[in-house]
């Protein structure tokens, strides 16, 4: 565990296995990903006419925005209503998000056949195109997202002025970051609305929008408990069961929220009964809703299992897959046909867990180096402080 | 027959097609398309190659279908419908597909940038890509938009022996095919397959059986691209609606905020510390 002072000057990055184990895996990405740029996509990876989108757009980018949506769930409920006793969460969720959406856009270079055009969607518009609409979101959100994180290199790097002005105009940022966010969740799902004709019954539905954004919104809450607790765990400060069981009130009723809108737009869609029809689509539809939803709805309405930082990881972990499994339903299992299936190949494998260790390296590294768990107000703050910063800089001293 | 601002189409009287393969032949000659490596039997019975591909624009499908007076061998010809509201160019990010007033869906290799929306959201997966070049492009039929502008017909229409493929205005086969049904009912089944489908293709097809056993998709009679503008006709209300609301909330929170902690007293200059980042 490192503790951040404002005199220290150096950056470290202690080489640990775990660190040099994914600098391999990093390593092996961007070699594969050299690879598929010189051979194609043909040669490297398992897609086909029949099967254009795959694991790169199933995994990296659908599940790595729903992934990001702790940042702007936090940005709302810490900064716009005010839950302030929450504040140590924002900054890490604020990360998480930044490097995800840069993580998303390298996947997206990845898969795309002509990447070096990827600033075509810039002066070429197509207005009715859910691609269109993504492709802004993803260039607006992703700049949202630098300037949300600009205090944490600012304040590390002592630049009051800049972090003054950064200050200044962060609220609007706040709020065009959480609009963006909500576009780009749900347009997500809107891509798949054109796809009544390959997508299973039991995803493919009118509201496919309403429900990427309402699982974003719980994928949201849940990262940011696990994120914690994990890092928590790792590098072995005490955690707040409390603080964390509070943060997470909200969590099962939007989690009931979301499964209320599953089901019934299954029944007003006469779909409900695909849900026994025995095929590979029908058991993962059953586990996606019952770890991902049910299951952790009912069991946090109970204040000892929010409560329990053990069993709340447990719990977030099971709302984190059920999403990750959600995505990977809709932009594949769903998308199987008689005559067509996919299976990733191993390039593609690579490629998607290196993105991942590179993010955690990115988190890590950032986290060590820069006031992520504890800001610095003195860097530029010339007024008195709240109270409750007083009170929060205490607790964090403490637990550092 | 060249009147650029008309829509043409094509009719393809199923019935009519002996399967010689000329249309798909013509198609890769005038398109200076690769053969393709296949094997015997890789596809569906004696289809050849399988499916449609970067190199293959245009397909006769092989369906073998036991009838009372004993096998029946249909063809059918397949490649792009050129719908009246291209689903493929209304979820192109940079218009890089767009329905040409001659009817032909066209597509511009200059914008494309490889997403392969067009791919997954066409209803009969028309759009091929190039798999195995490092820089690739979508491929499909053009309607033969240049030997249009020359006054003369598709390649494959032109070398089709038995009249099975027509070319002309859209309205004018579309009559032409009804007329056909009419006269020849116990040869045809009653359905003109294009005439509804996504909201009308410039393609269409005649049939002696059902479509669904020729392979064909059963489409809805819309463009599956009115999904997008009901969604579309959402997000500029979405966006300020929202932002007007959250901007109000975060102003709320934000002056209780600093009247509890005691601020209120430093007056507007103070405001724009909403957030304590």
């Amino acid at each position: 565990m490192t503790t951040y002072t404002t005199t220290r000057t150096g950056w470290t990055f202690p080489l640990t296995l775990p660190r040099v184990v994914m600098l391999l895996l990093v390593a092996a990405a961007f070699g594969t990903l050299a690879w598929r740029f010189y051979a194609g996509l043909g040669a490297s990876t398992n897609l086909r006419d029949d099967f254009p989108w795959g694991l790169w757009i199933g995994l990296d980018i659908l599940t790595g925005v729903a992934l990001a949506a702790g940042g702007f769930t936090m940005a709302f409920y810490i900064e716009v209503i005010g839950r302030e006793r929450f504040h140590q969460f924002l900054r890490p969720a604020v990360l998480t998000a930044f490097v995800g959406y840069v993580l998303v856009i390298t996947g997206l270079l990845g898969d795309m056949g002509l990447p070096w055009r990827i600033y075509h969607p810039i002066y070429l518009w197509n207005p009715r195109s859910f691609m269109f609409e993504v492709a802004w979101c993803v260039m607006l959100y992703t700049t949202v997202l630098f300037v949300e994180f600009l205090p944490m290199p600012l304040e590390r790097l002592g630049l009051g002025r800049l972090l003054r002005m950064v200050r200044k105009v962060m609220p609007v940022f706040i709020v065009l970051g959480i609009v963006l966010s909500t576009l780009h969740q749900s347009s997500l799902g809107s891509l798949f609305l054109l796809m009544g004709h390959r997508l299973h019954a039991l995803w493919w539905s009118p509201i496919l929008p309403v429900n990427f954004l309402l699982t974003a919104i719980c994928v949201g809450f849940a990262m940011v408990v696990f994120e914690s607790i994990l890092s928590g765990w790792l590098l072995k400060h005490p955690l707040d069961g409390k603080l964390l069981g509070d943060l997470t009130r909200p969590l099962p009723w939007l989690l009931l929220g979301a499964l209320a809108v599953r089901l019934g737009d299954l029944v007003v869609r006469g779909s409900l009964s695909a849900v026994t029809e025995g095929s590979l689509q029908s058991y993962s539809f059953l586990v996606e809703v019952s770890i991902g939803l049910a299951l952790p709805a009912l069991v946090l309405f109970s204040r000892s299992w929010r409560e329990t930082p053990g069993r709340l990881f447990t719990i977030a972990t099971m709302v984190v897959i059920g999403v990750v499994l959600n995505r990977v339903n809709v932009s594949m299992i769903g998308m199987f046909t008689e005559t067509s299936s996919y299976i990733p190949a191993w390039s593609e494998w690579v490629v998607s867990v290196g993105l991942v260790a590179l993010g955690v390296l990115a988190v890590v590294f950032i986290s060590e180096n820069m006031p992520v768990r504890n800001e610095h107000h003195h860097v530029a703050y010339n007024r008195p402080k709240p109270n409750n910063h007083v009170t929060r800089g205490k607790a964090a001293r403490q637990r550092l | 027959m060249t009147d650029s601002s008309v829509s043409m189409g094509m009719l393809i009287d199923t019935t009519k097609c002996m399967g010689c393969r000329g249309c798909q032949v013509a198609c890769k000659q005038w398109n200076g398309l690769k053969a393709e490596r296949t094997t015997f039997f890789g596809g569906p019975g004696y289809q050849n190659p399988p499916a449609l591909s970067a190199n293959t624009f245009t397909l006769i499908t092989f369906t073998e279908i036991e009838a009372e007076d004993g096998l029946r061998w249909i063809f059918t010809k397949r490649g792009c419908m050129h719908c009246k509201d291209p689903v493929c160019a209304a979820v192109c990010p940079v218009g890089a597909l767009q329905k040409k007033p001659n009817g032909a869906v066209a597509y511009d290799p200059d914008k494309c940038m490889g997403c392969r929306y067009c791919m997954l959201a066409c209803p009969w997966s028309v759009p091929s890509y190039e798999w195995q070049s490092p820089s690739p492009f979508v491929r499909k039929c053009t309607l033969c938009d240049d030997r249009q502008k020359n006054g003369k017909a598709p390649a494959c229409v032109s070398a089709c022996p038995t009249g099975a493929l027509q070319f002309g205005r859209r309205e004018e086969l579309l009559a032409q095919a009804r007329a056909r049904i009419a006269q020849n009912p116990d040869r045809y089944v009653e359905h003109i397959y294009g005439e509804q489908e996504a909201g009308g293709t410039g393609v269409m097809y005649l049939a002696a059986v059902p479509f669904s056993e020729l392979g064909f998709p059963t489409v809805a009679p819309h463009s599956m691209a009115v999904y997008a503008d009901q969604v579309m006709k959402v997000i500029p209300w979405w966006v300020m609606g929202l932002g007007a609301f959250l901007t109000g909330v975060y102003a709320l929170f934000s002056r209780r905020k600093k009247i509890a902690a005691g601020l209120a007293a430093e007056g507007p200059q103070a405001k724009q510390q909403g957030g304590e980042r």
